[in-house]
């Protein structure tokens, strides 16, 4: 189905480590994603109800008053991200449209579990204060106490869950 | 130079913007290369299939541990200025069990479905669509919860060695010993429930 396979998985670590370090190095702020989504978020309700922004403490936090949620270096680390997937797609010959999904669902239905999925992520990414960049990988790294018993959460959530939705996948 | 530069040589904002856009090439390259633009693989590592995933993670971060205190002990990087992910123990608990179920069940993560739209997976878009989502009923929701979110606050930068006793050598010592033991077993979990290429 791949045009090339993918890199071995321990080389492929040892560069993500790597780009964490030149990032822990430069900047002293590591790696995220969910933090540019929800940025994007904030960005999209301060448009429509900039009061509403102001007065919920938590959407204030990344728009209140004069901020520009999008004036932050994880909105200009996710574009990078984009262009380094399709760097990296691109030399494998893997850009392709298709759906990655089990052989016993429907495209459509895989489509559904995706939002279904996603929204369960976004939401709990943002109790926990960051997803698996931030929090697992970096966090991981560092040794942050909070970052290890979230990340064994993730694993923990994502096992239980798993038989109920083996239908997605296998 | 003793990092974090952006502090230690008072570097201005946008050129920091301009880096991390950089340091995001290489992020999105490297879980590309990794196979995380694909949904099913990610998914099988919770299926004990395909162990990609913990192999891939695990390995970034004991390059990350290695790479910090070596860094360290050079007097490379001050480990005083650089982020500690704060400790707030029942959101962190509660936040990541809802994250492992949108794990298997949307199969990607944040920053892996970035990926996967780079790659032009239809279903990515539709789990990006669903985390503004989430996140969107987060902000709408937290404040009704909000003696939660702070609740078990421990730390802002609580490391495992503060909270142990231990020095941070030793700590992540511990790590590097559980990670190969780990890289070990996932091989011998792929042999076993692994399919077929």
């Amino acid at each position: 189905m791949e045009t090339k396979k993918y890199s071995n998985p321990y080389l492929a670590g040892i560069g993500l480590g790597l780009v964490m370090l030149i990032a822990f190095w430069i900047t002293g702020l590591g790696l995220g994603a969910s933090g540019a989504m929800m940025r994007t978020v904030v960005a999209v309700e301060k448009v429509v109800a900039p009061e509403h922004v102001e007065e919920n403490f938590y959407l204030n936090k990344y728009g209140g008053g004069q901020k520009n949620p999008f004036k932050h270096w994880l909105i200009f680390e996710i574009l990078g991200v984009l262009a380094g997937g399709m760097i990296s797609g691109a030399f494998a010959g893997r850009i392709k449209k298709e759906t990655n999904k089990g052989p016993k669902i429907s495209k459509r239905k895989r489509w559904l579990f995706a939002f279904i999925g996603g929204g369960f992520f976004g939401y709990g990414a943002r109790l926990a204060r960051g997803c698996t960049s931030s929090v697992a990988l970096c966090g991981g790294a560092t040794m942050a106490l909070g970052s290890w018993i979230t990340m064994m959460a993730i694993f923990a959530g994502a096992y239980m869950a798993a038989w109920f939705v083996r239908k997605l996948w296998i | 130079m003793t990092g974090p530069l952006s502090i230690t040589l008072n570097i201005n904002d946008n050129i920091i913007f301009l880096i991390y856009f950089f340091i995001g090439i290489g992020f999105g390259f490297f879980l590309e290369r990794g196979g995380f633009g694909n949904s099913r693989k990610l998914a099988l590592q919770f299926y004990l299939r395909d162990l990609t995933v913990f192999k891939v993670m695990f390995t970034a971060i004991v390059t990350g541990v290695i790479g910090l205190t070596f860094m360290d002990a050079f007097g490379w990087i001050d480990l005083d200025l650089i982020y500690i992910n704060p400790t707030y123990l029942w959101p962190g608990i509660v936040g990541g069990l809802i994250m492992g179920v949108g794990f298997v069940v949307g199969g990607y993560c944040p920053g892996t479905s970035v990926v996967g739209l780079a790659t032009l997976k239809q279903d990515a878009i539709f789990y990006i669509l669903g985390s503004l989502f989430g996140m969107f009923v987060f902000g709408e929701t937290v404040p009704m919860f909000k003696k939660f979110f702070y609740s078990g606050h421990m730390g802002d930068r609580l490391v495992i060695s503060k909270a142990t006793g231990m020095t941070m050598g030793q700590i992540g010592f511990i790590i590097i010993v559980v990670a190969l033991l780990g890289f070990v077993g996932a091989e011998k979990l792929e042999k076993k429930f692994g399919e077929k290429e």
